[in-house]
Formats: structure tokens, sequence, C-alpha cells
């Protein structure tokens, strides 16, 4: 479980982030949804000890942010950037190798070589291997940093507007992808996401925040309501149900 | 990457051998020794300015900038020229080299350490800020370094002006077990954390996530760089486009993104174009041009084809 407790986050005076907590239980998908500034990206960059801590703690199961090596927490915790531009020429069997680094410190075994072909394999990238990353498509590329992310064996999974720059196929891919990798609810991705209808589609949770506060928290169903919308997001949107699924009208 | 790795060694061997015996003449003994400190001063300033450049390509994550182009050299110089309008030229001269070269390493580092930390939080990862901090502080240090040297007078000058080109054929051999010692130390402890910066070169968020943040190397990294550059300039003066020349070379020759076959090939790279180069310019061309301006000159123009080309 990935226990936040009253975390606050100023920058220049201003807060961003307001005596947020909120306990993420292991297993699902858990979408973090709001307007522009709302303080998602904080939270995360908080929780994957990208930003420093100011007020409050975060505890992911049995360790504390701040106080816990970097190097234990690698394996507790993956984390996935916006920007998928990475070092040139990398092939895609390097990067998602660099996944097994927490295990290995940069001398991969036969099990670690291993998991890399698995993984390859499993994520339908094993003809693409010795490709150079910067000649995908972002849909290719955004599969390979999951593969990465799914060698790393961590529990936890953050990412950031994965589907930013990403057509239609290539984000249902990865929902899909995502959906796979909680099956059996042993992991958790928590993803910060601009399309409620991706969230209500694919989340078990969605959680919503406005101006640093948490202002809808629950099932898909309970939280993407024209109210939500209205008072939220700000702009009188419908929401009415296909196949028993809330959809947004656009 | 065997067979690359083999022929650049062969390479570099032809080139030490030609240095050492083309147009030695009377006692072998005596040239042979003269010659091999000189070329152990090559090889060394090779090996520190190479190392030095990729791992600050590395932990900026680019491929154009390196320590001097950010302001490294007019640091120096800086240094240098208030060094002797301060103490004045003879009791500059009267300084042992070692102790000029330990002082001016240690001043340089913690000078260099702002320095780099100013770049670095200034740009963020952003290229075109970084570059512009480095050119603005350059041309402040010049301005200071112009400044000094119009208050100092024209006979201490022309000691600061002795050391503010690089001289790739008048080496300080003196200084040469003592700059051997620091460097490869330096070096020792860069090849150590070659897996570390590998995962580095991934960007901020990627390290952090697989256990390796990345302002925990950087700070190392900087030390690092900083002795090694210091060093090579206390040798052989300012080189602004040599780091840039050997790594766009070896980036070109090898494939790879792993520092294990990165930093060996541009160490020797970086040997290939200073001895071949020094062989062809001081015996086959009888020091008609400088090695220095060539390789200033043609570094400079991969400079202006990397920026060109980064800014399509």
């Amino acid at each position: 479980m990935i226990d936040i407790q009253d975390v606050t986050y100023k920058i220049a005076g201003q807060p961003i982030l307001q005596d947020v907590s909120l306990q993420l239980d292991k297993g699902g998908i858990i979408a973090l949804i709001g307007p522009n500034g709302a303080g998602k990206s904080t939270l995360l960059s908080l929780v994957a000890r990208l930003l420093p801590l100011q007020t409050g703690t975060i505890r992911v199961d049995d360790l504390q942010i701040g106080q816990t090596v970097d190097t234990v927490l690698a394996k507790k915790l993956g984390i996935l950037p916006q920007e998928l531009t990475v070092a040139s020429r990398l092939t895609i069997r390097d990067l998602v190798g660099f996944g097994r680094y927490p295990y290995h410190k940069g001398r991969p075994s036969a099990d670690d070589h291993d998991r890399v072909d698995t993984a390859l394999h499993l994520f339908d990238l094993s003809d693409l291997a010795e490709r150079q990353l910067e000649t995908l498509s972002g849909g290719q590329r955004q599969r390979a940093f999951v593969a990465m992310a799914y060698v790393q064996d961590t529990d936890y999974l953050l990412l950031d507007e994965p589907l930013n720059n990403l057509d239609i196929a290539a984000s249902r891919a990865l929902m899909t992808l995502l959906r796979d990798l909680t099956a059996g609810r042993k992991r958790t991705v928590v993803i910060v996401l601009h399309d409620i209808n991706y969230a209500a589609a694919y989340a078990d949770r969605i959680i919503a925040l406005k101006a640093g506060r948490v202002v809808a928290d629950g099932a898909p169903d309970a939280v993407v309501t024209a109210a939500l919308l209205r008072d939220v997001f700000e702009t009188p949107a419908n929401v009415t149900t296909v196949a028993r699924r809330q959809v947004v009208l656009v | 990457m065997r067979v690359r790795f083999i022929l650049l060694t062969i390479a570099l061997s032809l080139c030490c051998a030609a240095y050492l015996s083309i147009g030695a003449r009377g006692d072998w003994g005596f040239v042979l020794s003269f010659r091999a400190q000189k070329l152990a001063a090559l090889l060394l300033v090779g090996f520190s300015l190479s190392w030095a450049t990729v791992v600050f390509q590395t932990i900026t994550g680019n491929r154009i900038l390196t320590p001097s182009i950010m302001g490294f050299d007019a640091l120096y110089l800086l240094l240098l020229s208030a060094l002797v309008w301060s103490i004045g030229a003879q009791a500059y001269q009267a300084l042992s080299a070692q102790v000029l070269m330990t002082a001016s390493a240690a001043l340089l580092c913690g000078a260099a350490l702002i320095l780099f930390k100013t770049v670095l939080r200034a740009g963020r990862g952003n290229l075109m800020q970084m570059i512009l901090t480095g050119v603005v502080l350059s041309v402040l240090f010049r301005s200071l370094t112009a400044y000094f040297q119009r208050v100092i007078d024209p006979n201490e000058y022309a000691v600061v002006q002795a050391a503010s080109f690089a001289r790739f054929s008048n080496v300080d051999t003196s200084l040469l077990l003592l700059a051997a010692v620091l460097s490869l130390g330096a070096g020792l402890a860069v090849w150590r954390i070659r897996h570390r910066l590998d995962v580095t070169s991934l960007g901020p968020v990627l390290s952090a996530s697989l256990g390796e943040p990345p302002r925990r190397v950087q700070w190392q990294v900087l030390i690092l760089i900083s002795v090694l550059v210091s060093i090579s300039t206390a040798l052989v003066g300012p080189v602004a486009f040599f780091g840039l020349l050997v790594t766009s070379l070896t980036y070109l020759v090898t494939p790879s993104c792993r520092h294990s076959e990165i930093l060996p090939t541009a160490a020797l790279i970086a040997g290939i174009i200073l001895v071949g180069g020094q062989t062809l310019m001081e015996r086959v061309l009888d020091l008609s041009t400088p090695l220095s301006v060539v390789v200033e000159f043609i570094g400079g123009l991969i400079f202006l084809f990397l920026l060109l080309r980064s800014l399509r």
C-alpha cells in the first residue's frame, strides 16, 4: 500500500498540494485526474522521490520515502518519464536490460538475460530487439519502456501522462498492457491521465484533484459524473452510460 | 567490438613507435628517454581530457558541450592572470612547477565545481540555456582576465601569455609523475562508477527509478572532471575543442552506449590524435603549424556542425 499522510507542497510560497492524505491499496490501476495545475504530477513526483518532501510522510509498504536507500526502493517502485527521449542509439534490448539494473548493478547474470528475453517475447518486441529506440514509433517505444518496467519487477509503477502524443490505437494498446500487468492484483499502476474516458474505461479507482486537494475518490462510475465535470473541471459536459460504462461526451 | 578495439590499439602503438623513432639521430638512449617523457605526457593529456569530456557529456545529457566550452579554459586563464597579478611574475616563476600545479589544480577544482553546478542548475537539461550560460560566463571570465592583464606590467604579461596557449610540443615533463598519479587515480574512480554512468545517461527520471538519482552521482563526477581537466590544462594549457573532437569520433566509431566501451575507445582515439598529430606536425611538417591549431580548427568545425544540426 502507498500511504500518503498530510502532504503539503509549496513552490515559492504557492501551495501546489494541501494536506493530501491517501491510501492507495495494492493491486489494480489507480488514475489521477484533474484540471491543469491541480497537483497531479507533483503528487506523483513526490511518491517517485523525484521531488523532496516538504511536509507530511509517504510510505510504500514498509518503506518510508526520503529515509529509504534508493537501491532498495528501486526494487519496489518504478517510474516512467513523460518524455521518452533517451540517449540516442540505445537498442530496445539495452533499454529493457536496464530494468534489471537494481538487481545486478551492471553485471547481468544468465537469469537477468533470460528475464529480458522473456519480456521481449511477452511484449512482442523480439523482432525489434536490436533496433535503436529513435527508429521506432511512439507506440513501440512506449511498449519498450513498459517492458523495461516489467523486468524491473516492482510492485508499484508510476506513469505521468503516458498517453500524450499517442494515437488511439497505441493508447488503447498501452492501457490494455497496463491492465494485463495488474492482472491478478499483483502489481499496482498509478497513472496520471488527462482523458477521463480512458480513466473510466481502464482504471479500478479514480482520484480527482483540484487546486492541490483531493475532491473525489472512488470507483469510475461513482466519480465520473456531470457534477464532477462541472465542479472540478468547470466545463458543462454531459456524461452518459454506454455498455455499462461512464462516457464523457466531448 | 573486440576487432575495433584491437585496431585502435594497433594504430595507437604505431603512432607511438613513429613518434619515438622518426628522425632520431645520435645517442638513442638519450633520444628515447627524452621523447618517452613527452609521449607519456601526451598520452596522459589525451586520457584525462577524453574521459573528462565523456563523463561531462553523460551527466549533462548532451553530446555537444564539453567542460572547455562551458568556460573552463577561460577560468584557467583568469586564475593564472590573477595569480601573476597578485604575487608578481618573479614570485610566480620562482614557484616550483609541482607546487604551482597542485595549487592551480586545487583552485581550479573549487572554481570548476561552482561553475559546473551553476551551469547544470541553470540548464536543467535545456541545451540552449546551458550553452548560453557557458558563453556568458566565458565572456565574464575573459573580460576579468583582460582587466588583470592590463593592470600588470608588460613583462609580467609575457609570462601569462606564454602559459595561455596550448603547447603540445613543449610539454612540462617535470610535472609528469604528479600528474600521472592524480589523473590515473581520478580515472580509476571514473572506471569504478561506469555502470552507474550508464544508468545516468538514461535521464533523471529513469535513473531515479533504477535507484541511481542523478544528483548523487553528479557531485562525485564533477569533482573527478575538475581534477582531470585541471591536470591536463596544467600540463599543456587550454585546448577548447579537443575533447569534443575526441568524443564525436568516439560516438561515430562505437555504436555502444556503455561506458565500459566508450571510455577506453575515447582514450585510444585521443591518444591517436595527439601522438599521431604531433608526430606529423613535429617530424614530417617541421612544426610549420602547431597541432593545437589544427585540432581546434577541426574541433571547432564539429562544434558548429553539431550545434546547427541540433537546431534543425
